[in-house]
This record gives C-alpha cells, structure tokens and sequence, in this order.
C-alpha cells in the first residue's frame, strides 16, 4: 500500500520535473496560431477585410473577433484552408468584404500623374517608386493588388490591369472531353 | 550484326513499353539541307530558364552567328543570328509551346549572302578550362535533347567537378524520332571530337555512349569512330523511355541516382549526342547554335532528317519534305508519346525541336473517351520511375495537391507509359501536368506572399522608426529652443538662473512676449496718431490721381454715414472670404453627416 503510494509520488515528481523542464526548454514565442493563419492569408494588404493589414486579421481569427470568410483575395481556397486549420465549417466568402477578382496589378499613367505622393503613402508594401512632383511608377513584381493606391489618387490616373496569361505563368488545363455534336437536327 | 554483341552488362531499369517505333520512314533518305526561308523568327524563350537581352534593334544589320541577344542571369543562352539579314521585326508572335501564347519574336529578313560574322576556333586542348566554359556562354549552345538545359551551367565544373563519367545519351527512345540517329551515321567522326571536349572540360575518366539496339547503323558508325579511344558504346535494348537520362545511367551503370540529388553530385554528366557535336563546332570553328537536325515526319510525302536553321518557319520544313498528305489535321512538336500538338502551321522551329510530325486520325486515332479507373495498377508497372500514378491520379483529380506532392509527382518525368497501357484510356500525363502546374503556381504565390508580407513588415517598422525619430527631433528643437530663451531672457532682465527657475521659465516667455506685443501695439498707435494729427493719407493712396482721390473721399463719406468709417476695405474684402469659407466648411461638415447618416 505505502509502496504504491511511494512510486505514484516518486512518478508525479519526476513527470513534474520532466514538464516544468520541457515547459522551459520547449517555449514558443507569440502565438503560433496567428502565424499558422498569417501564413494562409494571400498577404495582400488591402484590408478588404475591415482590419488594417492580413497580421491583424490573423489575430482576430486568432482571438474569435473575425470570421473565416472575410478576405476576397484569398478566395474560396482560402476559406476552406482557413476552415481547416481553424476546424469549423466551411462558409462561402461574405459578400459584404467584396468578391474574389482574378489578380491584378496597379498601373499608373504616367502621362497624367502629378506626383502628389498620396499613392506612395497608401501603398502597403512599397510597391510605388517616386518622388514629390516626379512622375510615379508602379514596381509592378511586388504589387499585391490591394488596390489602396486607386482611391486616394486625386486625378484618378491609376488602374488595375488583370495579368495577363504569358507562356511563363500559364497553367496545364484540367483534362477535360470535349463535347462534339454527333448528330444535328 | 556481330558488332551488336553486347559485352557490358545491362542493368534494366522498372516498366516501360515498347510502342511501336515508326523510325524507318525518315531513315531512308540522308539528312537533307534547306534553302534560306524569306524570313527567320527567333522566339527568345527557347531554353529553359531567363529570357535573354536584346542587343540589336530594328533595321540593324547582322551577320550569320552574330549575337543578338545575350544570356540574361545564370540560368539562361544567348541566341545568334541564323544568317545574315536585317532584322525587321521584335514583336510578339506565336512561340511552339503548348500554352499556344505569343511570346517577344526576333524577326530576321535573310539578304540571301549568308556572310559570317569572324568566327574564333579556340585552341580547347591548350586553353584554361574556366575560360572555356566562361566562353560556352556566348555560344547559345543548350541541350539538343529535348531539355534545352543551358550546356555551359553543365559544364560549370572549375576543373574539380567530380565528376568521373561522362554518359553520352544517344537511346533516342521516343518513336518517329531519328535525328540522332541520322547524325550518328554521317557525323560519328565530329561527336567522338564533340566527347572529346566535353570529357575534357569535366574532367572525366570514363565515356559510355548509350544506344538503343533499333539504330545498329548508328552503333557500328560509334563503334568504328571510337576504336582508337577510351570511349565505350554500349547497345541497350530498346524500351521507352530509355531516353531519359536517370534511365539511361541506370542501363549502362547500374546504378541509380538519388530522387533529390542531380547527376553531377554522384559524379556523372549526361550529354546528348547532338549537345556534344554542338560543343564540338563551336570550339573547332568558333560556330555557335545555329541549327539543329529536325526529322520532319508523319503523315508527309517524303519524311526526311533536315538540318534546319533555328527560326525556320515550320511550313517550309514541310514543303521541303515534299508537302503534307491527305488528312493532316495538325503537327506534333517532339515524339507521340511526350510531344505536343503546335498550336499553329507557321511557328519557328526552336532549339527544342527535334522533331516535327505530321498527325492525321489514321496516325493518331483520336482517343476513346475515358472510361473510371479500375485500379488494375498497369501504370504501375509502367511507370519507369516506379511512382503510383493510379494514386497520383487520384490526387490529381481531386486537387489533393499536397498529397500528389507526397506522392512524388515532381519526380514523375511525364514520359506517358502509363496512359499509354492504361486499359480505361485515361489521359494520366494531363492529369500530371495540370496538378504540377498548378503546384508550381501556388508556391509562386507563396513566395510572392512571403515576400509581401516582409515588406510590409518593413514598411510598418519604418513607420514608426520615422514616428519615434521625429518626436525625437522635435523634444531635442524644443529642449534647445528652451534653453535659448532661457539664456536670452537671463541676459535681458538680468535675473539669475535660481529665480528664473522658480517664476518658471515658461511663464517668463510668456510675459516677454506679451510685453514685446503691447510695445509693439503702443508704437503702432503712436505712428497712427501722429499720422492723424498732420492729416497724412495711408501710403498706398499717397501717388493716386485727383479724380480717385476725389472718389475716395466720396465713399469715406458715405461710408461714414453708414458707421463704417473705421474698417479699411482691405478689412472688408478678407471678412467676406472668410465668411464664405465658413459657409463652405460648414456645408462640407453637413454633408458628409448627411452622408454618414445615410451608411
């Protein structure tokens, strides 16, 4: 009986040790979750989703304060892959935050442009090269296609162009049979 | 056939098939040679990996193997001129890619001379490695294959490359192609050569040259040229997809080269026999890539091998082979089994093709439609690489990418043994390629994410390294700004420090100031008084005519007599800017509430 009690308290001390240990050793810095969701988020910065940025709206996941359909960049995909890490159920994109668009990329005509700076300023990730009263461009391989810059433009010289299908970014198609009329009437 | 026994040991690898070989139609007639075209189109993706420079413009004259566009980063090849002509054209035009997509054409107009630009043999037996292979990059020379590897990132070995084999790929597995074999039987002396260099530049000890035992003019053609050297030919059976290269060192070495690692990392290079005798010219006689041996076969009069220059329109390959038959519907670029259907009659042949064939439905029956998978596992067996494309399949279908990654889709080599058993015709490379494709574009977006987020990461830090930086400027302006008045009001009043200290050195500004202003108030009343007094006019109406003086007067007067007599007009002017300013503001303000009231 004593010798039962010894072990199970030689066993709870020892495990005790062995996690306060581990607990130590093993720390995670921040919360792994909302890198877990940052991850998925397509990083576009446009907050579509009504948070400033994709980080904070990880954190609202994170937190409960968001739900999981609200970022129209990321796209059907995107929700389930959410809804998956997050393990609820699948819902379709909440049409309120906008609706999925094939990507596109900023462009600025340069014959209007006034080189006011306020798309510089509005633009997330840096993307616009320019300078006061200079003539802005767009660095179009690091746009996100936020569309930030289009609204603040006070002479409305910026535009989304969809990319176009190039042989360097065009995609095998799914096998598909295609449909041949056998008889007409 | 006695030069067929196989002395060397064959090690046979997993699968593939044996469809029927369709080579002897172009084998009957020597590698013919074409007339110049009206004009060569050079696409400048030609190769895998950057596209390369421009260096030429419209309306520039070039010579035959002059360099018009030159390798851009690592992994690129330049492109030289076919022939000398003007250059007419840079403009999009449809490439041979399966996309069927325009892509940036060098269009260059033959002027009929065919005049070299001054080529430079270099001297390979005496010369530094290293700057030999620094010089292939000018050469524009890629792998003849198929691949279209850049050659001078294989033989990027510095002299200690490890690698002691060299495999000379001449299989030509894939039925209906044989410009390999052509070129083994007329040209064996310049490959031999072509391997010499190779073997030189890599620095390797041993030399196996693999061939398929369906070419044994080719193989005695090899034998007979290599008697006098070092060089083994070894006759592998044939089996689809010998060709490849893993499959190829596995055949004639035995032995297998690790899924995650390249060939050179276990110490062996493969070339093609083509690749080689590239090599060769361009070292010998300073010539670099200008054309390739094509077969040009199928459902056409007289299927012949052409050496073709690159950028020649694909319609004059054909009339060349005497013209397309009754009931060609299209052409497939590359072999039945892994070519693809040209999206047009008229594109240029580029480095990559090797063959071109002429596809009627009597060739190439239109396939039955697809019938479920029964998981009979034939692909399975098949499959060279021993993957499990029934598994892939099914991933594939489903869009489980991850899993299809899993499951070693990557090393799928897109050979098309497995649909070519499949029972239930089942299309697998399609399958196989569109899960690759879109695989490689999710991880595009990844990276493109990835690298979004950093900036704006960065962007976000800036900010507010910009934020702590100008709060800290202004609390240093202001500390000194401080200390300044402090030091002036000091020296003024001459009080101490000490008592400065205790009124508050704010409190003391304040009141200097106000005192300047009341001085400054009282000196301004002073002057108008006076003024007044001698009965001066304001100085902007002192040099006016007598008439507006008289109209001035008039209205001081009516103005008087309204009791306005005080205020200058000037006053007035400015009050009533000011008052529809407010106004605007003021309907500003009510109409965004207005607006917000709405939302």
């Amino acid at each position: 009986m004593l010798t039962a009690l010894y072990i199970m308290l030689g066993l709870a001390l020892a495990l005790g040790v062995a996690l306060g240990y581990a607990a130590l050793k093993f720390k995670v810095e921040g919360d792994p979750l909302i890198a877990r969701i940052d991850a998925i988020l397509p990083q576009t910065q446009c907050g579509q989703c009504g948070y400033p940025g994709c980080k904070p709206y990880a954190t609202a996941i994170a937190n409960g304060e968001a739900d999981i359909n609200q970022c129209p960049p990321g796209g059907d995909a995107g929700v389930r892959a959410l809804a998956d890490l997050m393990g609820v159920e699948y819902k379709p994109l909440n049409a309120e935050n906008g609706v999925e668009k094939p990507k596109a990329v900023a462009f600025i005509d340069e014959d209007i442009c006034i080189g006011c700076t306020l798309c510089i300023q509005a633009c997330p990730v840096d993307a616009i090269l320019g300078a006061a009263k200079h003539m802005h461009t767009i660095i179009a391989s690091e746009c996100t296609g936020c569309e930030l810059c289009v609204a603040p433009c006070p002479v409305d010289c910026i535009t989304m162009e969809p990319i176009a299908e190039t042989p360097d970014n065009w995609k095998w198609k799914y096998p598909t049979i295609p449909i041949k009329p056998v008889m007409t009437l | 056939m006695n030069a067929l026994v196989n002395f060397a040991k064959i090690f046979k690898f997993h699968g593939g098939v044996h469809p029927p070989e369709n080579k002897a139609q172009s084998t009957q007639l020597a590698i013919g040679q074409l007339s110049l075209p009206d004009k060569l189109v050079l696409p400048l993706r030609q190769h895998v990996g950057n596209i390369p420079k421009i260096k030429i413009n419209v309306g520039d004259h070039v010579l035959k193997g002059e360099l018009i566009a030159e390798a851009e980063g690592t992994v690129s090849a330049a492109i030289h001129a076919p022939t000398s002509g003007t250059v007419t054209a840079i403009e999009d035009a449809i490439i041979p890619h399966p996309s069927g997509l325009p892509d940036r054409c060098i269009t260059i107009t033959p002027d009929g001379k065919d005049s070299w630009i001054e080529r430079k043999p270099q001297d390979w037996r005496n010369a530094d490695r290293k700057t030999l292979v620094a010089s292939l990059r000018l050469s524009g020379i890629v792998g003849l294959g198929g691949a279209t590897f850049p050659t001078h990132i294989k033989l990027r070995a510095d002299g200690k490359s490890g690698v002691h084999t060299l495999v000379i790929n001449a299989a030509e597995c894939e039925p209906y192609i044989t410009c390999d074999d052509m070129l083994m039987r007329e040209r064996s002396e310049q490959i031999v050569k072509g391997i010499e260099i190779a073997q030189y530049l890599l620095g390797a000890e041993k030399v196996v040259i693999g061939i398929e035992d369906n070419k044994p003019e080719a193989v005695v053609a090899m034998q007979t040229a290599t008697t006098n050297t070092a060089m083994q030919v070894i006759v592998v059976p044939t089996l689809y997809p010998s060709g490849d290269a893993r499959r190829l060192v596995h055949l004639v070495l035995g032995q297998e080269i690790p899924f995650d690692k390249r060939s050179t990392e276990v110490g062996l290079q493969v070339f093609n026999v083509a690749t080689v005798l590239a090599l060769y010219r361009y070292f010998e006689f300073g010539e670099p890539s200008l054309n390739r041996i094509v077969s040009m076969t199928g459902n056409v009069q007289t299927p012949q091998n052409f050496e073709v220059l690159f950028g020649t329109p694909l319609l004059h390959l054909v009339d060349a082979a005497g013209g397309i038959k009754s009931g060609t519907t299209h052409f497939i670029m590359g072999g039945p089994m892994m070519g693809f259907d040209l999206p047009d009659d008229n594109v240029p042949i580029t480095k990559a093709a090797n063959c071109i064939i002429a596809a009627s439905p009597t060739l190439f029956a239109p396939p039955p439609p697809a019938m479920p998978c029964i998981r009979c596992a034939r692909c399975a067996d098949a499959c060279p690489v021993s993957l499990q494309p029934q598994d892939l399949y099914w991933f594939a279908k489903s869009d489980n990418f991850e899993k299809a990654r899993d499951y070693k889709l990557f090393d799928c080599i897109e050979c098309g043994a497995c649909s070519y058993v499949c029972p239930s015709n089942i299309p697998l490379v399609q399958y196989y390629r569109y899960a690759k494709s879109e695989i490689i574009a999710a991880d595009r977006a990844k990276e493109a994410a990835d690298i979004a987020r950093e900036r704006n990461d960065f962007r976000l830090a800036r900010i507010e390294r910009e934020k702590l930086e100008r709060a800290a400027k202004h609390a240093e302006r202001a500390q000194a700004a401080k200390q300044t008045t402090a030091t002036a009001s000091n020296e003024l009043t001459g009080t101490t420090p000490e008592t400065n200290k205790d009124a508050g050195s704010g409190d003391a500004q304040k009141t200097e100031k106000q005192a300047a202003i009341a001085a400054a108030i009282e000196r301004a009343k002073a002057a108008k008084a006076a003024a007044a007094a001698v009965g001066e006019v304001p100085k902007n109406v002192m040099e006016t005519s007598s008439t507006v003086k008289a109209e001035i007067a008039e209205i001081e007067t009516r103005r008087a007599s309204v009791g306005l007599a005080e205020k200058s007009t000037i006053d007035e002017d400015k009050q009533a800017k000011i008052a529809a300013a407010i106004a605007r503001a003021k309907a500003q303000k009510a109409a965004a509430e207005a607006a917000k009231n709405k939302d």
